[in-house]
């Protein structure tokens, strides 16, 4: 069964609800019931019209929540068991719950959750297991964060900005269990892409496309990590890079930068380079300028100050690294590196082994371990 | 983030409260206490942070392997490890500071007087598989 086709069509069944007249809420849950009843029987008895078989279970499942709710308050039943026949839903319905689910007022683990559930189509269950908690913590932070939604209308203003960085982190989860977060990280933002007409959405996109091209060659024996010097480019994925490449250019074209577009610009340079000796250094340094103008973010200024090593050579990437704050996580790991490239070995090896006691990840960890391992090898020889 | 609450029956910081073991408290403390972590637990899966908790025994052995063909070498129990653990909690939390706000509340679960035991917990962040995108 194609699961992404019966999830495409959730947040639209949702909007069809709210404009029957449920509540966000109830018409959420409604939808999340008929969706694990339609995996369960649409593999043996496949409905003729998904959408509308979809839509009848999911108001069917609100009508007994509100009789259930009438029967316990001895009250009698609001809600019309034949739906009045309400604007024609249309596809700004999807936009707007993309920008209640990533709500200001969620935490960004609410957000996460709620736009996996409500706007990706996910189970319950499977966003638990990405996550690797259990069912019932993850039920309860969605039904928490649906409790904070109560009140805020469908067609409140949105944030585009905060569904970006939902989008994002849920990008940067990478997989667990059945469901491959990064590629449905890339479906969502396709999506918004397509609704919206922020050229930081498709900046988004080509950002996230461009670093997906490229997970084949990140990867080596046994899990570990490969620095994307040291990449099989043979492995990049040149469609998705192309698509990528296409979804920036038409966003620059519109004369509005921002964060993404500018980080996608400095993806699409690593991308076009044929040979790590053949990256244009020189360009991306601009790039991460145009980023600093934006965010100022202390990640960046690090970014940059690597990124003026190889094109300035170490020295004056160190040099750059003085105006960093030594307490960023990556630090210790980017000064080894320039250490290295200007000829302090020891220096290098000692840095190494300083950046893998604070990496926050296990494949970071164990291969700045082996940086450290092979620097000081080197020296003993 | 994932961090992990450890608890420890011995090791840490010196103690806030000096107080015995917990055998030697009067039964309804010791409920107290024990309903307390119970309804922290609960909580925490109504605030959809709870992940796991599970308890250690403190009969502990060491382990080890001797060469091809030879049985396991154990070593232990020692009654004089310095570092004892009794168990964990492991949260999944927004941020750092959150992680702090939960610990201190699992660490003001009554003591034997019903009072506040301001016992240590170890906080430690788990490492992720992978790094987040970003060369």
């Amino acid at each position: 069964m194609d699961t992404s086709l019966i999830r495409e069509l959730v947040p639209a069944v949702i909007g069809v609800l709210v404009r029957r007249g449920a509540d966000f809420a109830s018409a959420e849950d409604a939808v999340q019931e008929a969706l694990v009843r339609a995996y369960e029987t649409w593999p043996h008895d496949p409905p003729r019209d998904p959408k509308a078989w979809l839509i009848a279970a999911a108001w069917r499942k609100f009508l007994d929540a509100v009789r259930a709710e009438s029967a316990r308050r001895g009250r009698e039943l609001t809600v019309d068991a034949e739906p009045p026949d309400g604007p024609v839903p249309d596809a700004d319905d999807t936009l707007r719950l993309y920008f209640l689910c990533a709500h200001p007022t969620l935490s960004q683990p609410a957000a996460v959750a709620l736009t996996l559930r409500a706007v990706g189509g996910l189970t319950t269950r499977q966003i638990a297991t990405a996550h690797l908690v259990p069912e019932a913590t993850m039920a309860q932070r969605i039904s928490r964060a649906k409790r904070t939604l109560s009140g805020v209308p469908l067609d409140a203003p949105g944030d585009l900005a905060t569904v970006l960085r939902v989008l994002y982190l849920v990008f940067n989860e990478g997989s667990g269990g059945d469901v491959d977060l990064a590629a449905e990280a890339i479906r969502l933002a396709r999506q918004l892409d397509a609704l919206s007409d922020e050229p930081e959405a498709a900046g988004l996109l080509a950002l996230m496309l461009l670093h997906h091209a490229r997970r084949a060659s990140r990867t080596g024996a046994g899990g570990r990590l490969v620095p994307l010097a040291e990449q099989d480019r043979s492995l990049w994925d040149t469609a998705m890079i192309a698509e990528g490449v296409t979804v920036l250019q038409t966003a620059l074209a519109r004369d509005r930068l921002g964060d993404y577009q500018a980080q996608a610009a400095i993806a699409a340079l690593h991308a076009d380079a044929r040979t790590a000796a053949e990256t244009d250094w020189v360009q991306i340094v601009e790039w991460y300028d145009e980023l600093l103008a934006i965010t100022a973010s202390p990640v960046v200024r690090l970014n940059r100050a690597v990124a003026v090593g190889e094109a300035d050579g170490a020295q004056a990437g160190l040099t750059a690294l003085a105006d960093v704050d030594p307490g960023l996580p990556r630090y210790a790991a980017a000064r080894a590196y320039l250490l290295e490239r200007a000829g302090d070995l020891d220096g290098a090896a000692t840095g190494y082994a300083e950046a893998a006691r604070v990496a926050t990840s296990l494949a970071e960890r164990d291969h700045l371990t082996r940086e450290s391992a092979r620097l000081r090898q080197a020296a003993r020889r | 983030m994932k961090y992990l609450l450890l608890k420890h029956y011995r090791g840490g910081p010196e103690p806030v409260i000096g107080y015995q073991p917990l055998d030697q408290w009067a039964p309804d403390r010791v409920d107290a206490h024990i309903r307390y972590m119970r309804d922290f637990a609960d909580r925490l899966v109504g605030t959809g942070e709870f992940v796991e908790e599970k308890a250690l025994s403190p009969e502990g052995t060491f382990v080890r392997f001797d060469g091809e063909g030879r049985p396991p070498v154990t070593n232990g129990p020692f009654a004089e490890t310095k570092d004892l653990v009794a168990g964990w909690m492991i949260i999944d939390v927004e941020s750092y500071e959150r992680a702090l706000e939960l610990a201190a509340e699992l660490s003001a679960a009554p003591g034997p007087d019903g009072e506040p035991i301001h016992e240590w917990l170890e906080l430690r962040p788990f490492l992720t598989g992978f790094p987040s995108v970003g060369e």
